[in-house]
């Protein structure tokens, strides 16, 4: 054991942004997150992989051989599976974002009790939030990165501002995880997990991922374009099909207000349940 | 053991501090300081404000009024940086199941902010140390509960602290772990670790604390060394009498006048005496013929008794 004079004191740095809240090492959290992916459940992760993939296979390229084309919103036609595959990208980081800051969380904050010993430690609940965060994103761009390639393998991307997708991925989904996690962070039972898959189903089957909004009521279409995957939809379609219009940057502001929001209920409630 | 001079500032100094959940005070107006090297422990029956106080202690709480200071900052405004040099080792294990023994002592520390160069002999010292040395790449599942305490033990050293805090340290482990453990703790005493301890055990009590407070229902009830406690609330020695359940408050009327003071419990009948023998012998001229009796030195237990109006381990 070191002597008493020997002692070395971590360091903290205080943040000039929320300080007492912020250690300025959500890093830290993230590294736990890889660690102990890497020795648990690895396969769940390469899993998450295929589910979109299959569904391009199947809708784009299956069930767009008898559909041809869709006209987007500007009047070009494309073809179907270009049409779906910015959509199922946009879902599927929704998807990963909502699999970690949810379900995940669900169970550290319940079950394994890890908050509890991370907030005894010179981390903040800043720092928890944003570590998990981070995870989500990590995980969630490397799906879109795959998904790229074979978007780009078959073909779809009908622009070289595709690129500009990947970015977008990461943008909704630290959309979804920050407000996926302050959410959580009011469960307390399975029962009210499902109400997550309540309302995450309808909004991915009906945000113009397999087909236009044009089909619906206008209120109905209103509803829709309040909720943040069809922003999601929209934006990363608008980057690989190349046809982005003024409503582009709108998407943008909609996913950093939601960032916003989402850090800000997250770390009130980690506050109030982790250090009351 | 470290000899605590009094001109050197307390790393723990409470004043009138206070926690309330609504309408109701865990933590009543209670002060206390702590010196560093110091071993100090609360005792006190569940629900009486113990780890709440703990919990402030920690800056993972916050308080409803009152002062409170420790390594010299305030919690309210310096979470971080006073959590940085606590260790705590809480009431439930929350050792993190997804990771290997020897990885929940590198990830705690890094949560720390500590370089991997650091943690790496940090972590193989500290396995040394909590007898866990062939359990590095075991699963966390696998382990004993005394295991798993004294892993949590190194994971709360993992910072070097100048503050442990033991939340109920050896609840529920069977007397070798305990054993262990104890011992474990004494060395860090030796070494100049404050400890501040919360307990219902009065062997751990006695075995561990310089000092300690009886809490009860959100205040303090007394204060002092184990022995200087004993001293003042209660006799040198003890007559426990058993007449029966149904028995026992008719006979205490009887040995009415014997001893200091008697205390009627629903099992049995406590004298409490400075020679106990002889109170026994007096005991059985009046007559009286107990199914068992047993003479015993006084324990913090009996301080409690007094204090509290009811037996600790209910």
């Amino acid at each position: 054991m070191t002597a008493l004079d020997s002692r070395q004191t971590p360091k903290v740095s205080r943040p000039f942004l929320l300080p007492s809240l912020y250690a300025g090492n959500a890093r830290s959290v993230m590294q736990r997150g890889v660690l102990a992916t890497a020795s648990t459940n690895w396969l769940i992760v390469v899993s998450g992989f295929f589910e979109p993939v299959f569904y391009l296979l199947a809708m784009g390229i299956g069930l767009g051989s008898f559909i041809g084309t869709v006209e987007l919103p500007g009047g070009q036609p494309v073809p179907y599976a270009a049409y779906i595959a910015p959509a199922l990208l946009a879902v599927a980081a929704m998807n990963g974002a909502i699999f970690d800051s949810t379900w995940n969380v669900f169970f550290k904050m319940n079950f394994g009790k890890l908050y509890d010993g991370m907030l005894a430690t010179s981390l903040g609940p800043f720092d928890v939030a944003l570590g998990e965060i981070m995870l989500a994103l990590a995980r969630g761009f490397v799906y879109a990165c795959g998904f790229m390639i074979v978007m780009q393998v078959l073909g779809l991307n009908l622009s070289w501002m595709a690129i500009l997708a990947l970015p977008s991925v990461l943008l909704i989904a630290f959309a979804f995880a920050s407000f996926g996690m302050g959410i959580t962070s009011y469960m307390k039972t399975f029962q009210q997990m499902d109400w997550i898959n309540f309302i995450m189903l309808p909004m991915f089957l009906l945000s113009a991922t397999f087909f236009p909004i044009t089909v619906y009521p206008t209120a109905l279409q209103w509803v829709i374009q309040a909720m943040p995957l069809w922003h999601g939809v929209e934006l990363i379609r608008g980057f690989t099909t190349g046809a982005i219009d003024a409503a582009t940057p709108w998407h943008v502001l909609y996913f950093a207000v939601m960032i916003v929001l989402g850090m800000t209920l997250t770390t009130r409630r980690l506050k109030a349940l982790f250090l009351k | 053991m470290v000899v605590v001079s009094a001109s050197k500032s307390p790393v723990v100094a409470a004043e009138s501090l206070t926690k309330k959940y609504k309408d109701f005070a865990a933590v009543d107006g209670i002060s206390f300081e702590i010196a560093q090297g110091e071993s100090f422990g609360f005792l006190g029956p569940n629900g009486a404000g113990k780890s709440t106080t703990m919990r402030m202690v920690g800056a993972v709480s916050t308080r409803t009024s009152g002062s409170l200071s420790v390594v010299g900052l305030d919690p309210n405004n310096y979470g971080p940086e006073i959590r940085s040099q606590l260790g705590v080792v809480p009431q439930a294990d929350n050792l993190d199941t997804e990771l290997k023994v020897r990885d929940n002592l590198i990830v705690y520390g890094r949560y720390f902010g500590l370089s991997r160069s650091y943690l790496g002999p940090k972590a193989d010292e500290l396995l040394e140390f909590a007898q866990l040395k062939e359990k590095a790449k075991e699963r966390i599942d696998d382990l004993s509960g005394g295991m798993k305490r004294r892993l949590t033990i190194a994971r709360a050293l993992i910072n070097d602290p100048r503050i442990l805090l033991l939340d109920e340290p050896t609840t529920g482990l069977d007397p070798q772990a305990r054993h262990i453990l104890w011992d474990r703790l004494f060395r860090l005493k030796e070494q100049g670790t404050t400890l501040i301890l919360t307990t219902h055990y009065m062997d751990e009590a006695e075995q561990l604390c310089d000092r300690l407070v009886v809490i009860d229902k959100g205040k303090i009830m007394a204060e002092g060394s184990p022995a200087a406690l004993i001293r003042k609330y209660s006799t040198r020695e003890v007559l426990e009498l058993r007449f029966g359940s149904e028995h026992n408050a008719a006979a205490a009327k009887k040995v009415e006048g014997l001893g200091e003071r008697i205390e009627v419990l629903p099992d049995r009948v406590l004298i409490y005496s400075d020679n106990g023998e002889a109170t026994l012998q007096k005991v059985t001229e009046t007559g009286l013929n107990p199914i068992t009796s047993l003479v015993r030195r006084s324990s913090l237990e009996d301080v409690f008794l007094r204090l509290t109006g009811r037996s600790l381990i209910e």
